[in-house]
């Protein structure tokens, strides 16, 4: 059942919020040990909120667009008491002493939070590997990683345990795990979602956002999560956008352009699939064209000098002073270096050692500088763009699922995965993942659709429309 | 110039020490090597931008021109200090208990 079908049978009384509740804990007690997409399961939590939604229900309440809906959310946001650890051994043990924005949000509407899912550590990383606490496996084929860094968000859509799931995307961290487990997954324009309580990682790019198994699930969610928040200096003073109601408008007229630089380096059987795509928007009445974003082929470099400098600068909070873990020294200075030697994985070191060299003293100008003068580029590419276009498309990964281990002894081929979705983060821009046929492989593909900044509505309805057109 | 020279030739183990000194990090000697190498194969990657002419193109910090948020300066509800203590590897008397700074006695 999909989260709206299952929200207008609970509140229509044909269900129970509770009876969805164990569906979901159940399938998760039946295959979580292999596939490890939670790190924590909010059982007790889990229930106690669906019989609260369900004594509403019988009070003749609404209690609001998600109601009784499971729900999976990354273990980098907020929970109040309950451990939120970035999957890293630096906060392990900690229970927060708030709620992020958007689990409140989420409570507000009815929906039923089941437990806190595994990623890379601190959201680093593009197979969930990186975890401290092992990594998570493809439902669909478990020799293979589920991306990342929401692996576990994507896992646990993608194996059938709850419709709905929350991650958060850097540099593509929902989209291209979503795109290798087979589901819609969603970025948001930067600001439309609070990040108030999102663990931050680099703050100039991190967005909230929806995984769902449908289109029209993926946008209820959406609308349930954003909106403007006092808490976050950098949320957007505007209502959420109304995406639900213009789902089927088609895409009758609209000029969609497929990015040239994003076809490069793609594997053959990904890259078909996507024109496969742009050959059923143009079926539907779209005008399809070949687009350019030049300075777009910079995106990798300016995301790998940018993102770790911002969280070079965010980490530094994790000293072992105020939670976490502390190894003591014989002073504060020696604390310090332990304390974070022992606490982050290796690719957090790697980052975090980028990033300071790159903010250093005779380096700053010649990498961060430069690498925000090539993102003011980007965005000047990609206004260009949308000025002959009103979506763009490409592939969402450059491959499909891959096997555990393929790339995990060179960072470069790593970064790799996140060539094609990486842009829409420097730019802020949103973007939607959608499956869209299998590789060679027999692994789905997905493919991306890129739009202006707050055109949700419009990337949603070209969305809707390859959803219907899937093989 | 002392230290090992990476792979790439960017980057060597002094090099990297030093980083691991702004950042806090004690790393290994182990470390220190691989993630010469590592950093190094970033920035040779990094050249592309480099060699870029970006004269006259202003830097982009942030993807919202947002000006300054201001606010009413109230007293509003704040997190409950105990609360947040107890989350604290060590506190005493309502504060933060860390080990000795400069050298104090302990």
């Amino acid at each position: 059942m999909t989260a709206v079908e299952l929200a207008s049978a609970v509140k229509a009384g044909t269900t129970t919020a509770r009876k969805a509740t164990e569906d979901a804990l159940a399938a998760i007690g039946a295959r979580d040990g292999e596939i490890h997409a939670f790190n924590h399961v909010m059982g007790d939590e889990a229930r106690t909120a669906a019989d609260a939604i369900d004594r509403r229900i019988a009070m003749g309440e609404d209690p609001g667009p998600l109601a009784g809906v499971p729900i999976a959310l990354k273990d980098n946001m907020c929970t109040r008491g309950v451990p939120t650890t970035c999957s890293s051994k630096i906060l392990e043990g900690w229970r927060p002493p708030y709620d992020a924005t958007v689990v409140e949000r989420l409570h507000a509407a009815g929906a039923i939070v089941i437990g806190k899912t595994n990623l890379d550590e601190f959201a680093m990383g593009s197979s969930t590997e990186n975890s401290a606490f092992g990594p998570t496996r493809n439902p669909l084929d478990t020799s293979r990683v589920p991306g990342g860094s929401s692996g576990g968000s994507a896992a646990a859509v993608a194996a059938g345990y709850v419709p709905l799931a929350i991650g958060s995307d850097t540099g593509g961290s929902i989209r291209q795990p979503a795109a290798l487990c087979g589901v819609v997954g969603v970025k948001p324009t930067y600001g439309l979602v609070s990040r108030y309580g999102l663990i931050a990682f680099a703050s100039s790019l991190d967005q909230i956002g929806p995984f769902a198994h449908t289109v029209a699930d993926a946008a209820l969610l959406l609308e349930v999560i954003a909106g403007h928040d006092p808490m976050d200096s950098t949320s957007l003073e505007r209502p959420a956008p109304e995406i639900s109601s213009r789902l089927t408008t088609g895409v009758e007229g609209l000029r969609v352009g497929i990015v040239q630089e994003l076809t490069q380096g793609i594997d053959d059987d990904v890259l078909a699939r996507m024109h496969e795509a742009a050959d059923a928007l143009t079926a539907a009445g779209a005008k399809v064209g070949d687009a350019s974003v030049p300075a777009a082929i910079y995106g990798l470099t300016a995301y790998y000098l940018i993102a770790p400098a911002e969280a070079s600068s965010n980490l530094a909070r994790y000293d072992g002073v105020r939670y976490g873990l502390r190894t003591d020294g014989v002073d504060i200075t020696q604390m310090y270096g332990t304390t974070r030697a022992n606490g982050f994985g290796a690719e957090v070191k790697r980052r975090i050692m980028l990033g300071t060299y790159a903010l250093s003293a005779g380096y700053y100008d010649a990498y961060y500088g430069q690498a925000q003068r090539v993102r003011t580029l980007i965005i000047r590419d990609f206004e260009a763009a949308y000025a002959d276009y009103d979506l763009l498309l490409s592939p969402t990964a450059p491959t499909t699922a891959f096997e555990f281990g393929a790339k995990t002894a060179n960072p470069l081929a790593m970064y790799m995965s996140d060539v094609c979705t990486i842009p829409s983060n420097l730019a802020g821009h949103p973007a939607v993942t959608v499956p869209f046929g299998t590789g060679d492989d027999g692994l789905p593909v997905g493919v991306q659709i890129m739009g202006p900044n707050l055109s949700e509505p419009t990337v949603f309805r070209a969305a809707a429309t390859l959803e219907a057109a899937a093989p | 110039m002392p230290g090992k020279s990476s792979a790439a030739g960017r980057l060597s183990s002094d090099d990297v020490a030093h980083v691991a000194r702004l950042a806090r990090l004690d790393l290994t000697d182990a470390e220190l090597d691989l993630f010469a190498e590592q950093l190094g194969a970033v920035l040779d990657h990094a050249a592309d931008i480099e060699a870029l002419d970006t004269e006259g193109v202003p830097p982009t910090a942030h993807p919202l021109h947002l000006e300054n948020r201001l606010r009413d300066d109230v007293v509003r509800p704040s997190l409950d200090r105990d609360e947040v203590l107890a989350q604290a590897p060590a506190a005493e008397d309502g504060r933060f208990r860390v080990p000795p700074i400069l050298g104090e006695a302990p």
